[in-house]
């Protein structure tokens, strides 16, 4: 066993940017992969010491316990407010908020829609699972037309539940964002795709070129009521058509510094 | 520094600026733009941080941001915005980060009017968002009362790690008064040992008001009480006037207080031995000193712009040792010191019982005023 564990043998390691703790995530999910591709940019960034992250309420409340950053702990959909309000007070440091479809796109979207159309300096990592995880399952923004939760038992009714929310598009055409992206965590070269745009993120940032967001379509195998190999494959095959992946806002500043 | 000519919320905005506010976030509600609008065009000047939010709730989760990295920050609106802020409030107090707040209250409940009123006592000196907490709340009478606890309420917040809440109203928000403004100050960020900054060669720091194990949370409550306990115990403010050989005493906080002084001076002057307390601390409340002034004073009679929300907590002071007399005008409407003198010569003659109900007296009387 020993001489697996000489450095230069040593090819998949913990990030540094994380703790020991243990994550609370279930089984299959996929928030254990969107967290550990922030935690290696932030360490290839070097960023860990001077970054602070905004946690959500939702599943991910207890994201604070596993990166080793400074963190706050932010109200349900308030992250964007309160990354503002460190933002504006340490502006030559790394914010982001790690935030969900109810969080983001449902009682968020005040601040979500404000804090890119003024071109907050921030970085938004937005997990699209298609319901609400933490309370067990409920109709999310994003819960796709005709899909079934536990507040939409018969599937979502479009006619008396309207229709989902594409966050990336709408975000896009507001003049303040500077790189909006939409990437999927459903398999390993999406994976790879997603951490690409998570680096590009934190760069617009670190160079100050306007509000980031990668949204990740994202797998709740618990309240999806599947193994999570059944999982990964239903999101590819019914969130890629009404999600379509692609990067929706790359400013012209974004394009021109070829990140 | 010379004494100017300013408008409140102006003086209070500038006032704020000159003893280190290094962040304001807000959004527009009158009556208390000005305090936004001064902040707009000041603090980028500075180079300080200002944004006006999409709405209060935007706004006071900022606040919560900035008061995170243990900068002087604050924000204001007026009552309606206030009820809007509750949700941050309670995180910022559950968090245990210090947070300024002013609040210039208006007519209520719902949207009101935009007149002087002071029916959010009850709101914010109970706490006001979800749990147990006290926000400490200082009620000027005058612009340069208010500009004075500007630099107070910065300290009491950041000493007790909590909201410190300048109550006024939209007269004092409006009016304009000769004032004397401080010096203007250094921004000097303290270096806080709860502060998130960047875990540069330290340990990570997590600010979170979620304690999942109710044991943990109640420790956390415990803390919050011990150190309102200690405010009540330390940050008690009062003014009293004519009180030594006063025979019975006006109760009044804010704008009230202030027109009731005319209306003592008044009956002064044609020989009524009565005094005024004015609390300049609402909460914690001087509830000793008031107990103390019961054993002086025949009676009391309690003025506010409201239905008695003060006059619950002097009742509590008193504990029925002796009459209390309840005056108030509702709904944006300011009493004239000529109507609390009458209250005065009133209760001067009148035979009171410790046992009465105060409000149900007032409201007979208070048919006859708004017939």
């Amino acid at each position: 066993m020993a001489t697996l564990m000489v450095p230069e043998n040593l090819v998949y390691e913990r990030p540094h940017s994380f703790t020991d703790a243990p994550t609370h995530y279930c089984p299959g999910c996929t928030h254990g992969v969107a967290h550990r591709l922030i935690a290696e940019v932030l360490e290839e960034m070097n960023l860990t010491e001077r970054t602070i992250g905004v946690a959500p309420v939702g599943c991910a409340v207890f994201a604070y316990n596993y990166f080793d950053t400074d963190f706050v702990e932010a109200a349900h959909g308030r992250a964007p407010a309160m990354a503002t309000g460190i933002k504006r007070c340490l502006p030559d440091h790394i914010v982001f908020t790690y935030q969900g479809d109810g969080d983001l796109a449902s009682i968020g979207m005040g601040e979500i829609v404000h804090a890119a159309a003024r071109g907050e300096n921030i970085t938004v990592i937005f997990i699209n699972n298609a319901n609400y995880g933490m309370t067990g399952g409920q109709m999310a923004p994003t819960t796709l037309p005709g899909m079934k939760t536990t507040s939409s038992p018969d599937g979502r009714d479009v006619e008396t539940q309207g229709y989902p929310i594409r966050m990336a598009e709408m975000l896009a055409t507001l003049d303040g964002a500077g790189y909006v992206v939409r990437r999927s965590l459903h398999d390993p070269a999406n994976i790879r795709k997603a951490k690409k745009a998570i680096r590009t993120a934190f760069e617009v940032q670190e160079r100050k070129l306007g509000f980031s967001m990668v949204e990740l379509l994202s797998t709740c195998p618990s309240n999806w009521n599947l193994t999570p190999v059944e999982s990964l494959k239903w999101l590819e095959e019914h969130m890629l058509p009404f999600y379509p992946l692609g990067d929706y806002k790359v400013a012209p500043a974004v394009a021109a510094a070829k990140i | 520094m010379a004494r100017e000519l300013w408008e409140g919320n102006q003086a209070i905005a500038e006032a704020a600026i000159r003893v280190g506010l290094e962040a304001y976030f807000g959004y527009p509600i009158t009556p208390q733009n000005e305090i936004l609008e001064w902040m707009s065009k000041r603090l980028p000047e500075l180079g300080r941080a200002f944004v006006q939010a999409e709405a209060e709730l935007g706004a006071i989760n900022m606040v919560y941001g900035a008061a995170c990295t243990g900068a002087r920050v604050m924000t204001s609106s007026s009552s309606p915005g206030i009820s809007l802020m509750m949700e941050g409030l309670s995180y910022i107090a559950g968090t245990e980060v210090p947070m300024v707040l002013v609040n210039v209250m208006r007519g209520g409940p719902g949207l009101g009017n935009i007149a002087p009123s002071q029916a959010d006592y009850n709101q914010i000196c109970k706490g006001g968002g979800h749990g147990d907490y006290h926000p400490i709340v200082l009620a000027p009478a005058s612009i340069q009362e208010a500009v004075d606890l500007m630099p107070v309420a910065f300290d009491l917040a950041e000493k007790y790690l909590n909201i410190c809440c300048i109550l006024i109203d939209g007269s004092i928000g409006q009016m304009m008064e000769p004032v004397e403004l401080p010096e203007m100050r250094p921004v000097v960020r303290k270096d806080y040992p709860w502060a998130v900054n960047g875990a540069k060669g330290r340990p990570r720091r997590i600010l979170t008001s979620i304690y999942l194990d109710p044991p943990e949370e109640e420790k956390t409550n415990l803390r919050l009480l011990k150190r309102w306990r200690e405010a009540q115990e330390k940050e008690i403010r009062y003014k009293e006037y004519f009180i030594e050989d006063a025979e019975f005493v006006v109760i009044g906080f804010g704008t009230a207080g202030r027109v009731a002084l005319s209306a003592v001076r008044a009956a002064r002057a044609q020989g009524i031995k009565v005094g005024l307390f004015r609390p300049i601390t609402v909460a914690p409340f001087p509830y000793k000193r008031l107990a103390e002034l019961a054993r002086q004073a025949s009676a009391f009679l309690v003025v506010e712009m409201n239905a008695g929300q003060m006059l619950e907590d002097v009742r509590l002071a008193v504990n029925g040792s002796i009459p209390i007399e309840f005056y108030g005008r509702l709904g944006g409407v300011v009493p004239f010191p000529d109507e609390i003198l009458s209250e005065i010569q009133r209760v001067a003659k009148a035979k009171l019982r410790a046992d009465s109900d105060p409000i149900a007296d007032w409201m007979k009387r208070m048919e006859m005023i708004a017939r």
